[in-house]
């Protein structure tokens, strides 16, 4: 374990105009550290995601982020092409929805094959082994290697989506409710799945949920969000079991069990 | 000898903003330590604040005042003010606990339950595996359950899992929230003396027991709850 954060946000805020999205948002993630950030819908939770994986400007703060060198770069000061790199090797970005993040037109084994080819792996047999591979990781069968995410169940999508962000070895991981749209079944096998990938590559993960089920299983800290603040932060099981701010008492006196 | 944990003029709460923001006052000058090589007992009626007690000093509940002084890698370490990143440093390395109940988590086989606490510091999964296979023999967690996840096991197989899991590492302090709860004799006994064997090497054991049998056996000291009553301190 190293003794510097990976990544360091400091006063960040987005504003639509007038409305807030998320405002005053300060924090440090550690390599090997998972994230969850939770709160009720408009709670600002995608503003702040997007903001930090650079998909969306904020409107004023700043991020650091600790290149694999230990140089640290302002996020939002880098070149375009600097933070495409970025975006493709040393960091993830599993959505919601996988086919904002799967190219539903070309075969399982291309979409797992292209971020290797991306960053400059030119061998086919490589690239199909390392395809393979990565398909039994998320319990995809090698068979279907060939087909089209389109014809893949919901959950079978954002496995193939997991894998895909996964192959380039990253070290930093956003996830946007990436349990969100699937049925209770497939959402916990998807989810054992993510805690043991997580946790077997040390990674780093910044996950969105509103299910505090699923901050439990993945997440070491917690943010509970609400108009756009942080109201309660600390390690996942000290905010869950014993919630101190109004809000976060609510949220975790409306669901049964976690 | 040592004193690993020291807990001093320790106070908590519970503000209820849903009920009007009631204040429930739980405990307040909570004043103990724990030397190497004990094994002190909380004692007192049930919601005398025993387990919120031991909850505090893993880090699980938030502490309102008072100090919680762990010897953490030979630094002193105040776990009521202590980050998060902290908090689980000295999860892994200083402070284990054996909960009430099992947290079980899907998919993962019993063995790999109890194995995990070591794997996550380090050791090889193959070692660790060899380990947790020990410790759920003594506990006589019959072998074909091994490789199943814990969620469907009756409450006594579940503890005996928590309880394996909670005593393969080494830590210096151990927290224990009535391990012997739903076990049998036989097993008790098998508590009884792995707790021996903790104290032998050294460790401070901070537990809860209801099972007068198992406190008459491991107690080296009664720490009495009911003297940190927060309407106690308060009139
Ligand atoms: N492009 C936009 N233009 C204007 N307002 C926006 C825009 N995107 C988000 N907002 C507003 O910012 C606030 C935060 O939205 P955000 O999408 O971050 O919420 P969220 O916590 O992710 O909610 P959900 O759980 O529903 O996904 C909301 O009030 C939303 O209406
Ligand atoms: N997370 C919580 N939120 C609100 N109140 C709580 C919480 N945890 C404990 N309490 C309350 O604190 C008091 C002490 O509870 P605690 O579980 O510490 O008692 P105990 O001595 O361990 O009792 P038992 O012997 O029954 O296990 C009880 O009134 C309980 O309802
Ligand atoms: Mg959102
Ligand atoms: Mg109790």
């Amino acid at each position: 374990m190293t003794d510097e954060p990976l990544l360091r946000v400091t006063a960040l805020s987005k504003y639509y105009g007038s409305r807030i999205g998320c405002e005053d948002i300060s924090f440090d993630l550690w390599p090997g550290e998972v994230l969850a950030i939770v709160g009720e819908s408009g709670s600002g939770k995608t503003t702040l995601l997007n903001c930090l994986s650079t998909r969306l400007l904020p409107t004023s703060g700043t991020a650091s982020y600790r290149m694999r060198d230990n140089q640290w770069r302002d996020l939002y000061r880098m070149s375009e092409a600097e933070r495409r790199f970025l975006m493709r090797t040393d960091w993830g970005f599993v959505h919601q929805n996988p086919a904002d993040g799967l190219r539903m037109t070309v075969s399982a084994g291309a979409n797992v094959g292209e971020r290797l080819m991306a960053i400059g792996d030119r061998h086919y047999g490589n690239i199909r082994a390392t395809a393979v591979d990565w398909l039994g990781r998320v319990e995809i069968d090698e068979e279907r290697i060939d087909d089209e995410p389109r014809a893949f169940s919901g959950g079978m999508r954002q496995r193939l989506q997991i894998a895909r962000n996964l192959v380039t070895g990253p070290r930093l991981v956003f996830m946007d409710e990436p349990t969100g749209g699937l049925d209770v079944s497939v959402q916990a096998r998807l989810l054992d799945l993510l805690r043991g990938l997580v946790t077997d590559l040390g990674l780093a993960a910044i996950v969105v949920t509103h299910d505090l089920a699923v901050a439990r299983l993945l997440s070491q800290r917690m943010m509970v969000m609400k108009d756009g603040h942080v109201v309660e932060a600390g390690l996942t099981d000290r905010v869950l079991d014993d919630p101190r701010a109004p809000y976060t008492q609510l949220l975790v006196s409306s669901i049964l069990q976690v | 000898m040592a004193t690993p944990l020291i807990v001093s003029e320790v106070a908590k709460a519970f503000t209820m903003h849903l009920r009007d923001g009631i204040r429930l006052p739980v405990v307040a000058n909570v004043s103990f330590s724990v030397r190497a090589g004990e094994c002190a007992v909380l004692g007192g009626p049930s919601g005398a604040g025993k387990s919120s007690i031991l909850k505090m000093v893993y880090g699980n509940y938030g502490v309102d005042q008072g100090q919680i002084i762990v010897d953490h890698h030979g630094q002193l370490v105040d776990l009521a003010t202590a980050n998060p990143r902290t908090v689980l440093s000295v999860r892994r390395d200083t402070i284990g606990y054996v909960s009430q109940f099992l947290r079980t988590v899907p998919r993962v086989s019993a063995l790999d339950v109890v194995a995990e606490p070591l794997v996550a510091r380090g050791t090889d999964r193959k070692q660790a595996q060899e380990r947790a296979a020990e410790l759920l023999d003594r506990l006589n967690l019959p072998e074909r359950l091994w490789s199943l996840p814990p969620a469907t096991f009756s409450g006594g197989e579940q503890q005996r899992v928590n309880i394996a899991r909670g005593f393969i590492t080494d830590h210096p302090v151990l927290l224990l929230d009535e391990p012997t709860a739903s076990l049998d004799a036989t097993n008790r006994e098998v508590v009884i003396s792995l707790i021996e064997e903790k104290k032998l090497k050294g460790v401070a054991l901070l537990g809860i027991f209801h099972d007068a049998d198992v406190r008459e056996a491991v107690a080296d000291r009664i720490v009495d709850v009911t003297e940190f009553a927060a309407g106690k301190a308060a009139a």
